[in-house]
C-alpha cells in the first residue's frame, strides 16, 4: 500500500488547522484586551437573537437583492461543508467517496451540493458584477480603495475557484458520473472531457480534488488577514450585541461615583485621597484599549459591507464621517497594539493611539447619533458608541469640544438650558 | 391657559396624574412654545389633571451627554432627579423625543424610575380612552407626511402613535422614501442642534426637506422641536415656506379641533 498520499494530506491538514488555531488565538487575545463589560444577562433573548439575526440572515434581507444572494452563498457555505467532512475521511484513509454507502441518500445529497454550488458561483460572479460593473457606490467610498478592495476581490475569486473545482471534481470522476445520479450539474461539464483518456480524466479528477481541499484550508487561514472573518464572529457577535434601546447611552459609572461626591453635602472636599485608591479611571476612548471588548469584536466582525455609511446622514451629505471606516480603523489599530504585543512580548508604547492617528475629531463631530448605522447593520455592529467614547475623552480628559459646543455646555451649567435663557424665565411662555 | 405648577399643587395638597415635561426648546424656542401651547389646550380640554415643574425644570442633560460630556449630563439628571422624586412624580409626559429618550432610559440608573410617554403615545391614550376626539376638520384629504424623529423611532421603537394620531385626522398619509426604521436624521441629533454642522457637501436638513418635497406634501408633520426648526429651515431653503407647513402632531390634532 502507498501511504504517502494519506500522509501528504494528514500533514496538509495538521498545517492548515494549527496556523488557524494560532491565529484564533491572538484575535480572542486581542479581543480581550478591552475592558471588561458583563453581556451574561438574559442568554434565551440573546441566543434568540443569534439564530435570528446570524444564521437566520433576518437584517440581510432589509436590502433584498444582497440579501438573496448572500443567503445562498451562506447555505452553499454551509451545506457543502458536509462534503468537506467526506473529502477529510477519504483524504486521511484512503477511502474513495466514503459516504456513497449511503446509496440513493447520498445522491442526493450530492446532487443537492451540486445544484447549490452552481447557485453559490452564479451569485459570486453577480456579486462581482455589482462591485466592478454596476460600482454600487457603498463599494466605492473613499475607504475601499487599496486593500479593502482586493481583500472583497480575493474573496469573491476565491470563491468563484472552490466552486468551480467542486464541480470540476465531481464531473471528472468517472465512476461517479458513469453512475448518473446525483450529478445534475456536472454531467453538463463531464462533456468537455469525453473525448479525453480515462487517465487524463483520472488525472484531472485527483487535482481538482487536491486543489480544492488546498483552497479551502489556505481560505480558512485567509479569514484572519480578511473583512471575512465574519462568516465566524456574526455569531458571538449578534449574541453579545446591545440588548437594550438604541437611544440609552451608557451612564459612566465612575463619573456617579464623583458626582454623588459633589451633591453630598456631608462630603469633606478637604479630605485627603485614600492612599491605597485605584488612580482615577480615565474618561471616554483615545485607544483601543480603553473601548470594551464588545466593541473590539464589533471590529473583527465588519466585513465592511457598507450598509451603516449608505444610511448616515453625515455621510450622505458628503461629511467625513464614515461609519464603516469608524470600526475598520478600529480594527487597524487594535491588530497594530496585537502585533507590537507579539513582537515586544508586552504593549510597548509606540507614541499612537486610535484617536487622531486613525480616527479624527472631524469625523466624530459630525455625527448626529441618529443610530441610522447600528440599525443597518446585518450584524449588530454598534459604530455610534465608539463615537461616543471617543467623544468622552475629547470633552472631559482634553476640553477639546467644538467652540459652540462648549457654549451650549455653558449655558447648561449656568442656567439649566443650551440656550441663554434665564431659568426664572421657563414658564414666561404660559402668558404670552 | 390653565397651567398648574408642581409647587402650586402640591401646596394645594393634590397630587397630579401626570408631568408634562416642557423641555428647553418647549419653554424658550418661539416655534416650540406653540407647540407647548398646543399640548396644553388639549390637555386642558381633556380635562387631564398634570402639572408642570416650570421655574423648577432644568435641561435633562441630553445635548451635553451626545456631545461626550458626561459629568454634567449626570450633575443635571441628578438635580432633576431630586426635584422629582421629592414631588414623587410617577408618569412623565413630554412632547420632545430627546427628553423622553433621556428620563425613560438613561435616568432610572441614576435613581429616577418614572413611567415617560412622548406627547403622541399619550394623545393616543386619550384618545382610546375617548378623553379627545379627532375629528379631521380643516386636515381632511390634506396630503400630509410624518418624519420620524431618530430619538422616538429608531432609538425607542415608536412609530405607530404618530401614524395613527394623523390617520384620526383623515388625512392622507404619505410616507417619504426612507421612512421608520430606514428614516434619515434632521441633522439636529446628537448635539448637532447646537452647532455647525462639519465641512461636507449639503445639509442634511435640506437632504431631508427634499425627500419629505417628493410627497407633495400639504404639511410636513414632526414630533420633536428640533426635527421642526431642522425642517422648517429646509422649506425655507427650499422657497416653499408659502406652500408646505411643518407642525408637530400636537398642533395637527389642536388645530383641527379649533382648540
Amino acid at each position: 500500500m502507498n501511504y504517502i498520499d494519506n500522509i501528504a494530506f494528514a500533514i496538509l491538514l495538521i498545517i492548515g488547522i494549527g496556523f488557524f488555531v494560532k491565529n484564533s488565538k491572538k484575535i480572542v487575545r486581542n479581543i480581550k484586551l478591552g475592558k471588561n463589560i458583563d453581556q451574561s444577562d438574559l442568554p434565551k433573548v440573546r441566543f434568540q437573537n443569534m439564530l435570528k439575526i446570524a444564521f437566520g440572515q433576518s437584517k440581510m434581507v432589509k436590502r433584498p437583492i444582497a440579501g438573496i444572494l448572500h443567503i445562498i452563498v451562506y447555505a452553499g457555505f454551509i451545506i457543502i461543508n458536509i462534503e468537506v467532512l467526506e473529502i477529510i475521511i477519504d483524504g486521511l484513509f484512503g477511502t474513495h467517496r466514503v459516504f456513497s454507502v449511503l446509496g440513493g441518500f447520498y445522491s442526493f445529497l450530492i446532487g443537492s451540493f451540486e445544484i447549490l454550488a452552481f447557485l453559490v458561483l452564479a451569485s459570486v460572479i453577480i456579486f462581482w458584477m455589482r462591485r466592478m460593473v454596476l460600482q454600487i457606490p457603498r463599494f466605492w467610498n473613499k475607504e475601499m480603495k487599496g486593500w479593502p478592495k482586493n481583500d472583497a476581490m480575493n474573496i469573491l475569486y476565491f470563491e468563484m475557484v472552490l466552486m468551480s473545482l467542486f464541480l470540476l471534481m465531481n464531473a471528472t470522476d468517472n465512476h461517479f458520473q458513469n453512475l448518473n445520479i446525483g450529478n445534475p450539474i456536472s454531467q453538463y461539464v463531464a462533456i468537455l472531457f469525453q473525448e479525453s483518456s480515462f487517465t487524463t480524466v483520472n488525472i484531472i479528477e485527483r487535482i481538482a480534488w487536491w486543489l480544492h481541499i488546498i483552497g479551502i484550508l489556505i481560505f480558512l487561514n485567509y479569514l484572519y488577514y480578511s473583512k471575512h472573518l465574519h462568516i465566524l464572529l456574526a455569531f458571538p457577535n449578534t449574541y453579545f450585541a446591545n440588548l437594550k434601546p438604541k437611544g440609552q447611552f451608557t451612564n459612566l459609572e465612575a463619573v456617579t461615583n464623583e458626582v454623588k461626591l459633589m451633591m453630598d453635602p456631608s462630603a469633606d472636599p478637604y479630605a485627603a485621597p485614600d492612599e491605597n485608591a485605584a488612580p482615577p479611571e480615565k474618561f471616554g476612548a483615545s485607544d483601543v484599549t480603553d473601548l470594551n471588548w464588545v466593541q473590539l469584536m464589533n471590529a473583527y466582525t465588519c466585513t465592511e459591507c457598507g450598509r451603516c455609511t449608505a444610511a448616515c446622514p453625515a455621510n450622505i451629505t458628503g461629511k467625513e464621517l464614515s461609519p464603516r471606516a469608524i470600526m475598520m480603523k478600529t480594527r487597524d489599530r487594535l491588530e497594530e497594539v496585537g502585533a507590537n504585543i507579539d513582537n515586544n512580548g508586552k504593549f510597548v508604547d509606540d507614541g499612537k493611539q486610535l484617536l487622531n492617528d486613525y480616527i479624527t475629531p472631524e469625523e466624530i463631530w459630525a455625527c448626529t447619533s441618529c443610530n441610522a448605522c447600528v440599525e443597518d447593520c446585518p450584524v449588530n455592529i454598534d459604530p455610534l458608541s465608539i463615537i461616543i467614547d471617543l467623544r468622552r475623552y475629547l470633552v472631559m480628559e482634553q476640553s477639546a469640544a467644538p467652540q459652540e459646543l462648549n457654549s451650549m455646555m455653558t449655558n447648561i451649567e449656568n442656567n439649566g438650558a443650551p440656550w441663554q435663557y434665564n431659568q426664572m424665565d421657563r414658564l414666561n411662555w404660559k402668558d404670552e | 391657559m390653565n397651567v398648574p405648577t408642581m409647587a402650586e399643587m402640591t401646596a394645594q395638597g393634590i397630587q397630579p396624574d401626570v408631568l408634562f415635561w416642557v423641555g428647553c426648546a418647549g419653554s424658550f424656542d418661539d416655534r416650540a412654545k406653540k407647540i407647548t401651547k398646543a399640548f396644553v389646550k388639549i390637555l386642558n380640554k381633556a380635562n387631564v389633571q398634570f402639572a408642570v415643574l416650570g421655574t423648577e425644570e432644568s435641561c435633562t442633560g441630553d445635548p451635553a451627554k451626545r456631545a461626550g460630556n458626561e459629568f454634567l449630563f449626570q450633575m443635571q439628571a441628578m438635580t432633576n432627579i431630586e426635584v422629582l422624586n421629592a414631588y414623587e412624580v410617577k408618569k412623565i409626559v413630554t412632547a420632545c423625543p430627546h427628553c423622553f429618550n433621556t428620563l425613560k432610559n438613561e435616568y432610572p440608573e441614576l435613581g429616577g424610575k418614572y413611567e415617560v410617554l412622548h406627547h403622541t403615545e399619550f394623545l393616543k391614550f386619550l384618545l382610546d380612552e375617548g378623553k379627545i376626539t379627532i375629528e379631521g376638520g380643516k386636515f381632511k384629504g390634506k396630503r400630509i407626511t410624518f418624519h420620524d424623529p431618530c430619538y422616538l423611532g429608531r432609538a425607542n421603537d415608536i412609530y405607530e402613535a404618530p401614524r395613527l394620531l394623523i390617520e384620526k385626522l383623515e388625512a392622507e398619509l404619505i410616507e417619504m422614501k426612507r421612512c421608520k426604521t430606514n428614516g434619515l436624521c434632521c441633522g439636529a441629533g446628537g448635539a448637532q442642534m447646537f452647532k455647525d454642522a462639519e465641512k461636507g457637501n449639503k445639509e442634511i436638513n435640506v437632504e431631508r426637506t427634499e425627500e419629505a418635497l417628493e410627497t407633495k406634501p400639504n404639511i410636513i408633520a414632526t414630533g420633536c422641536p428640533f426635527c421642526n426648526t431642522m425642517i422648517t429651515d429646509g422649506i425655507k431653503a427650499k422657497d416653499q415656506e408659502h406652500s408646505v407647513e411643518v407642525m408637530d402632531i400636537a398642533e395637527l390634532i389642536a388645530n383641527a379641533e379649533d382648540l
